[in-house]
Order: C-alpha cells, then structure tokens, then sequence
C-alpha cells in the first residue's frame, strides 16, 4: 500500500468528515436514476440509520460510498478521498450485505479468515483476529461449524465477525437483519450496539424498519423512493448504550412515529 | 433381485420355446457358458478398455477445467471459443473417430484421443459455468477487499465451482466408456491385446452372438463401475458444499 497524501494528514485526523457525499447522484447505464442530490456528512464515529422504502436507492448510495459504483454526477469522499482512490485503503472500510454471503464450503473460522487472507497477513495474525472477532458476536464454539449448520441469525453473526475482523473504521450495513425474525433481530440490534459501545467505528446502517433505524441511530435520515433523495433527519437524542428498556419510553415511540409518518407521507 | 430372476427365466424360457437361432438370439446359459469360457479374455478386454476410458476422462478433466477457468477469466475468448467446445459436442463421434485414429495413431493412444474427445464438452461446459454464475454480492465481497484476479479465481470462481465440476465429472465418466469402446472399434489393437470394442466387433463378425452378448454385459458393468466411483467421490466431496445458501 503506498503512501496517500490526504487533507486529514495535514489538518489532523478528526476535523474531516468521515464520509461526505456532495450533490451525489447516480443513473444506471439503462436509464434509472437510482439516487439524486444527496448531500450528507457523517462524523467520525457517528451511528447513523438511514430509513427508506425498497428499491429507493439504499443500497445503491452504500455501494457509491463503498467504491463499488462510481457515481455519475457529485462526489463521494471516504476520510477526505475520493471513493475512486478509496479503494486502495478499503482496510478501512468493511461492508455487510443483505445476505450473509458466506463461502458455504468453508468452516465459519475460515470465512471470517478470508479478508485477512486476501490481505496475506501471516496466518498466526489471521488465527487471532479470527479468534477475536468469534468472541466479539459470541461464535467461539461454533468456529469449525459449516454454514449449512447454522440458524439464519448465526450466519448474519458470522458475517459481522467478518466485517469486524479487519477492524474497519467505517462500517457499511446494507439491511444486515432485513430476512430475521423479530426477535433475532432485536437480539442482533442489541449485539451490534454493544459492538459499537465498545469500539466507537462510524456506523451506517441502511434499513426499512423504523423501530430498528431508531433503536440503533444517533441520527435518523428518511430517503424518498425513485430517485432516491435525503427527505428528513430526525435527531435520535438516547444516550449510549442503549438497552431494550428504550424500546418502551415515550420519547422512542415518538421518533419512530414521526419516521413513520414521513415514510407513509411517501407512499401517497 | 427377483425382478432380474423372473426376467432371466422369461428369457430362457422364450429362447427354449421359440427355437430362435442362437447367433439371433441365445439363450442366458449360452452367455454364461461363452462368459466362463472367455473369462480370462473378457476380463483383459474390460481392464484395457477402462485403461482407455480413464485416461481419456482424466485427461478431459485436467483440459477441460482448465479451459472453463480461461474462460471465467474473459468474455472475449468465451465467446470466441464456446462455438468450438460446442462443436465437439455436436460432431457424431462415431463419423469422426476414425479420423482421430488415422490422425493419433492406432492401440491405445488413438483410444485415448477418442474417450477424451467426447467427454470434454460436459467438463468445459459445466466448470465455465460453475466459475461464472457467481452471486453478486460474492464478487462484491472480493472486490471490497481488493481481491487480485488470482485470488478470485482460487478462492472464489474454483471452489465455486467444484458442484458443476462434480457434475460434469459424472456425465463425462460414462462418455468415456462409450468414447473408448467406439475407438476400440476402429483402433483395434493386436491380436495378442484387445478391449472390449476390438471383442464386440469380433464377436459380431464371426457370428458368435453369445459372446457379443458377454462383451456387451461387461461393457454396461465397466460403464456401471466407473459411474459408480465417481458419483460416490461426488457424495463425499459435495458433502461441504451440501445445500446450504450461497
């Protein structure tokens, strides 16, 4: 990896955006613009929710920030650099996708291992972060177990271990818990709390379900559908860590109300 | 069991009543007897006959994995090269075969070139497309962590692929025993060495219909055996890619 000159070297880390998207927008080969004008700017350490109904561009503005689109007008600048040059240090960054996406013919530990590996480190390396991020979503036991053995919400833990054993500053969540039921998605929401709690990466986390997009956020951004646009923020003021007992105040039901409305105002 | 008994009895029976001629016909106590009285030969032929066969399905697996993974690599020569994969498909083998021999040369080589030939295609057909029918978010997966080409290759588009590979394995194997059986019937070997196909024609060519019948019987049962190993290697390979979500 060589050396990449950025403004944050000069001014110090912590002043920059962690990730600025200026005026993005994106249209398909086939025509379909997906996103259009989004501006937003998410600190350093942020958790931030991004709520909107499917097919409204979600995915599609995670993967422009992520490099694997580029856009095709505005900018996308990850810590200062443009997505394009991005690329080069995705140590950084760690993506969950919908699905768990695992390798079926390997064991949980080795697809945890597999970013590492892309990476060549040296295998003692490799068996302790794997080992590390196992602990870190509760799968220690299960390291030599093939996915085919595990429930849907374990598979979605190997897939954050994945994510996590890079020890990424940015994290990249595509609607990770959409297909889980209710319950493991609660339990998953709480895990993937405590996770942030604890390491403080910048969190943005792309979901359909508002009470989900609440629970997690420090801030709440509502996307309108076809192009997708930023419509409302909503502040979510709940102090960190949170626990499930938030779920029952008043000031809870009142965010997600409010988010709730404005998804409904888009339906219309 | 009993169904092989009562079919076994049916036709010596129908052979005994009918009086059909046993070079049209002959009965199952005439195959056993040509079976018992060329047992030594027959066992020759089977095991130079599967020489052939084997070579041939090995070597299509090695040309035809590694043409499937060239072709994972470029749209380009996929589309330039598929035609021609495609044509050894379609080409009668048996209008060809003695081309290859003329070509190749006679005995074994020739064999060889014929059971590889007609068992290439599934090979080549099935790894391109266990290596390029990859789920997106896979390919994601790798490009996100700046995966090399080699990389996506070995960790990705080949172990991928090893299910289709599977496949094509199986359908292959049993090619190669027809492969090599119709090479044998132009490639013919020596009077001293001969396979099962060199037997068939033999036997054909002088009438002795019992001893067809024994060359065809161990010609099913070589096609059964090879067909039975590699699918019992399919269960215990595929037993990790089971049927879990990609």
């Amino acid at each position: 990896m060589g050396p990449i000159t950025r403004a944050a070297d000069v001014t110090g880390v912590g002043t920059l955006p962690h990730v600025s998207l200026q005026a993005l927008g994106h249209r398909f080969p086939d025509g379909t613009e997906a996103i259009a004008e989004v501006d937003l700017t998410i600190e350093r350490g942020e958790f931030v929710a991004i709520l909107g109904p499917s097919g409204c561009g979600k995915s599609t503005l995670l993967r422009l920030i992520a490099g694997l689109l580029v856009a095709s007008s505005g900018s996308v600048a990850v810590d200062g650099l443009a997505a394009d040059l991005a690329h080069r240090r995705r140590d950084e960054l760690a993506y969950v996708f919908q699905d768990p996406t695992l390798l079926p013919w390997r064991s949980v530990h080795d697809n945890v291992a597999l970013p590492l590996q892309l990476r060549d480190r040296p295998a003692g390396e490799i068996g302790d972060e794997v080992d590390r991020a196992l602990q870190l979503v509760g799968l220690g036991e299960f390291a030599l177990h093939y996915p085919a053995q595990l429930s849907g919400g374990m598979r979605m833990r190997v897939s954050l271990a994945r994510a996590l054993v890079t020890r990424p500053g940015l994290l990249l969540m595509d609607e990770p818990f959409g297909a889980l039921d209710e319950i493991t998605r609660q339990h998953l929401n709480q895990e993937l709390m405590d996770l942030w709690a604890r390491d403080r990466w910048t969190g943005l986390f792309v979901t359909h379900n508002v009470y989900e997009a609440v629970f997690l956020s420090s801030r709440l951004l509502v996307m309108t559908a076809r192009p997708g646009r930023l419509l409302t923020e909503l502040p979510v003021p709940f102090s960190y860590p949170r626990g499930p007992s938030i779920r029952a105040t008043a000031e809870f039901a009142r965010i997600a109300a409010a988010a709730t409305g404005a998804l409904a105002a888009l339906e219309t | 069991m009993t169904f092989f008994g009562l079919l076994l009895a049916t036709w010596h029976l129908a052979v005994s009543w009918s009086g059909v001629p046993p070079y049209l016909l002959p009965g199952p106590l005439r195959v056993a007897t040509a079976i018992g009285a060329n047992f030594g030969k027959l066992v020759d032929a089977v095991l130079l006959t599967a020489t052939g066969a084997l070579a041939g399905f090995l070597l299509s697996c090695v040309v035809g994995i590694a043409t499937g993974l060239l072709f994972s690599q470029s749209r380009v020569i996929e589309r330039s090269l598929y035609p021609y994969a495609i044509f050894l498909q379609t080409v009668p083998i048996v209008a060809i075969a003695p081309l290859i021999i003329l070509w190749i040369g006679y005995g074994l080589q020739g064999v060889v070139a014929v059971a590889f030939i007609i068992s290439l295609f599934p090979m080549v057909a099935n790894t391109t497309t266990g290596t390029t029918s990859l789920r997106p978010d896979l390919v994601d997966l790798f490009r996100l962590n700046n995966a090399s080409r080699w990389q996506m290759l070995v960790k990705l588009r080949l172990p991928h692929a090893v299910p289709n590979i599977l496949t094509g394995a199986r359908v292959s194997s049993g090619l190669s025993v027809i492969g090599a059986i119709v090479g044998e019937f132009f490639a013919g070997y020596g009077t001293e060495d001969f396979g099962l196909g060199y037997l068939i024609i033999q036997a054909n060519g002088q009438a002795k219909t019992d001893l067809l019948f024994a060359a065809i019987l161990f010609s099913t049962l070589l096609g059964l055996a090879i067909f039975t190993v590699v699918g019992v290697l399919n269960t215990i390979l595929l037993r990790r890619w089971g049927d879990s979500p990609r």
